[in-house]
């Protein structure tokens, strides 16, 4: 129980850092780290369908396709 | 000024969402429809994984928007970008060993656990939208690390038509045998075995194949592209 409050604080504070940092790349390493969290928190809440969902197209996927996109624009923002 | 609006509007429309949600009480069931699905999906579809039986037979129908959604997605994506087409020679860096190495080495596996997932659908967790993300992330780990090869596009877009296919057709068999689209019209087999549960497992095959096939072409697109 501890350890899933933990986990729930480590996720808003990545959630806040994916917010505030001006480093694009280091964003969204911070929201791809929500995306993981979140679906250790659903595996812990007995759905491991969406739990693998989660990790494959949060963490993976999506985090690729804003790098994708970083690269072709720019990194830092203003 | 405005900061503080919004913020004081974000407080109030939490506090309301929270205070709401409160009286409702946790992991206890709160519709019949739930219930009847857990003590009754087993029997009726054969699948032992009641979250499949929902996606593929209860929900069948509800399963094809989502894939046509994802289809549409992967289509219009292609579209835009093949209008700022512009091919600049990049000199592609080669990646170094142990990415180079990792990858030849965890590429197969990857791809033997996410068939895995979706041919084991009706028994295990997962099924064809998670396994075909998993293929997906494993041909994402080819881009990098193995930075000359592409994937086949003739080949990739001939696996997501046939996945595609394969899903309404058998919607339609499922018209002509029994009665509905999408009826489960094979014999249902034992509980717990692979082959059971009639269609489900042919049709989560045939998500698996064009999940993967078109989240990997979207990869391919953007990368090359871009």
């Amino acid at each position: 129980m501890i350890f899933v409050f933990f986990l729930i604080f480590l996720m808003l504070i990545a959630a806040i850092a994916a917010s505030i940092f001006k480093d694009l790349i280091s964003a969204v390493i911070a929201s791809c780290m929500v995306s993981l969290i979140a679906a250790i928190l659903f595996y812990f809440l007995q759905a491991p369908d969406v739990a693998m969902a989660e990790a494959a197209i949060g963490a993976a996927l999506t985090a690729a396709i804003f790098i994708i996109a970083i690269r072709r624009t720019e990194r830092f923002e203003e | 000024m405005r900061r503080i609006v919004t913020i004081l509007l974000l407080i109030i429309v939490a506090l309301g969402i929270s205070l709401s949600l409160a009286k409702v009480p946790f992991g206890t069931p709160k519709t019949k429809v739930g219930k009847y699905y857990i003590d009754e999906g087993i029997e009726e579809t054969g699948a032992v994984n009641i979250v499949t039986s929902v996606v593929v037979n209860y929900r069948g129908f509800d399963t094809l928007g989502e894939v046509t959604v994802l289809f549409i997605a992967a289509i219009g994506l292609g579209v835009v970008l093949s209008t700022v087409r512009k091919k600049t020679a990049r000199k592609i860096e080669p990646a170094s060993l142990v990415l180079y190495t990792g990858c030849r080495l965890l590429f197969p596996l990857i791809l033997v656990f996410g068939s895995y997932i979706f041919i084991h659908g009706h028994l295990t967790p997962g099924g064809g939208f998670q396994g075909g993300a998993i293929i997906a992330s494993g041909f994402l780990l080819i881009y990098l690390g193995c930075r000359e090869r592409r994937i086949n596009r003739i080949a990739s877009n001939l696996a997501e038509s046939l996945g595609g296919l394969t899903f309404v057709v058998i919607g339609l068999l499922g018209l002509v045998f029994g009665g509905y689209f999408l009826s489960n019209f094979l014999p249902k087999g034992t509980a717990n075995t692979l082959f059971s549960a009639g269609i489900i497992p042919i049709i989560y095959i045939a998500i698996g194949f064009k999940v993967g096939s078109e989240l990997a072409g979207i990869i391919d697109n953007l990368i090359e592209e871009s």
